[in-house]
């Protein structure tokens, strides 16, 4: 599902070549209009998809799953704080979703993680991760639950 | 030198019906360079059937008042102001250069055909609106050509590198540095480097202007076109199948995705677009 870009709508900012972490999206040297240079080596994490500003880049999904007809656009408004999905089927089903991306002003909620202190010798040797959450330990109080938690069960997808 | 019409001084050695003719011919050069373009790329046949195709997809029909309301939104923020252009210095670069163009052209246009001869002299104030186009033209054009292009600003590629990409925007600063450099000469007498810098000026501004199936010259017309496009598709609802949802509508706002966004202030500031582009 290689990204592609439409030449029309590109000015050549470079948001995309700077996000790109396959390094594949590059500037044509003779239109200065950015361009997938290896659409086989795009692991379709729609970075520049989300990036692009003048929304100039689509994904072309392979036919066997994504057959002509469907769209699936993405428009991440991050002076809102938040993305929006736009899917619509070849039968005409469309969908819509918007969720948040940040819940705090960007660049004012960083982690102060100097001021953290280091993991005793105890932690060090535990397989837990850093900062696991405690929702998916297993290992003390039994399983844990929603209501055990003091969370509901709501309809849908919840973040 | 900025009170001295250069057409008018010209016209002791060219007569102003030759330079009247050239006008003639650089207007007809755009105008079917244009009409070339648009069929061998066929790009009105483009226009037309991706706005029949947004139609079909529309929401909701545009009338009359609506359009002409887009149309006006058009003109003042995309045509007038550059406001599709994310960077600040290229939007800068682009208007002295858009705006200079337009007065320079003019100005040219005015002196050649209202005041040709010393016998008929130019406002001052006119004469030196052609002198100010022309400095805005450098002035844009070579700060985006040497320091605000991406291939020279993030690709580090060397600024003397020319493609034909490059035709439009060469030919336009060239046209207006030797135009400058050739009124200069002729103002302060330097008999023979004046029609040197008046050869270039003339190669410069023919390239310019015959040049317009080759170079970027029609995008002046295409570009408001595509705008205006982009904003019916925006109102009618197709808007190129993009996400329509915005956080501003009270109805979105009672969406449980976002709720956690419920007390969040509506402008979180910049994300990645702090930076700049350029860590290739």
């Amino acid at each position: 599902m290689p990204t592609f870009v439409y030449m029309t709508r590109c000015d050549g900012c470079g948001h995309c070549v700077d996000i790109c972490p396959s390094d594949i999206m590059h500037i044509d040297k003779t239109y200065r209009r950015a361009y997938n240079i290896e659409p086989n080596m795009c692991w379709e994490c729609y970075s520049c998809v989300k990036a692009c500003p003048q929304n100039a880049i689509d994904v072309r999904g392979y036919a066997d799953f994504a057959p002509l007809g469907h769209s699936v656009r993405v428009n991440r408004d991050e002076e809102k704080g938040t993305i929006a999905w736009k899917i619509k089927f070849r039968n005409g089903e469309e969908k819509n979703f918007l969720s948040p991306i940040t819940t705090k002003p960007w660049g004012q909620a960083i982690p102060q993680l100097a001021d953290v202190p280091g993991p005793s010798q105890e932690m060090r040797d535990s397989q837990l991760l850093y900062n696991e959450p405690k929702y998916i330990r297993m290992d003390e109080g039994g399983l844990h639950t929603l209501e055990a938690n003091g969370l509901k069960l709501k309809k849908g997808v919840y973040y | 030198m900025f009170a001295s019409n250069p057409f008018a001084e010209l016209s002791a050695t060219i007569s102003p019906a030759l330079m009247q003719g050239f006008v003639w011919v650089m207007i007809l050069c755009v105008v079917l360079g244009t009409l070339y373009d648009v069929i061998h790329k066929r790009s009105a046949a483009y226009f037309f059937e991706n706005m029949r195709s947004a139609k079909a997809k529309a929401d909701k029909q545009i009338d009359g008042g609506e359009k002409l309301s887009i149309a006006v939104q058009t003109a003042v923020n995309e045509v007038a102001l550059s406001s599709e252009f994310c960077n600040q210095r290229r939007r800068i670069a682009h208007l002295l250069g858009m705006y200079g163009f337009v007065i320079y052209v003019i100005a040219t246009a005015v002196l050649v055909f209202a005041y040709p001869t010393p016998a008929t002299p130019a406002p001052s104030a006119l004469v030196a609106l052609w002198y100010i186009g022309a400095l805005m033209i450098c002035v844009g054009g070579y700060w985006f050509w040497f320091f605000i292009r991406v291939d020279v600003a993030a690709e580090g590629s060397s600024p003397f590198r020319l493609m034909r990409a490059d035709l439009f925007i060469v030919s336009l600063v060239l046209s207006a540095t030797f135009g400058l450099l050739w009124a200069w000469l002729q103002t302060a007498g330097v008999a023979g480097w004046d029609m040197v810098f008046l050869g270039l000026y003339l190669v410069a501004t023919t390239v310019l202007f015959a040049g317009v199936p080759w170079s970027k010259f029609s995008h002046m017309f295409f570009k408001p076109a595509a705008a205006f496009e982009k904003r019916i598709s925006k109102a009618n609802g197709s808007a190129e199948n993009l996400p329509t949802l915005t956080r501003d509508d009270p109805e979105q706002q009672k969406r449980h995705s976002m709720e956690l966004l419920q007390d969040a202030p509506m402008q979180m500031g910049l994300g990645i677009k702090r930076e700049a582009p350029r860590h290739y």
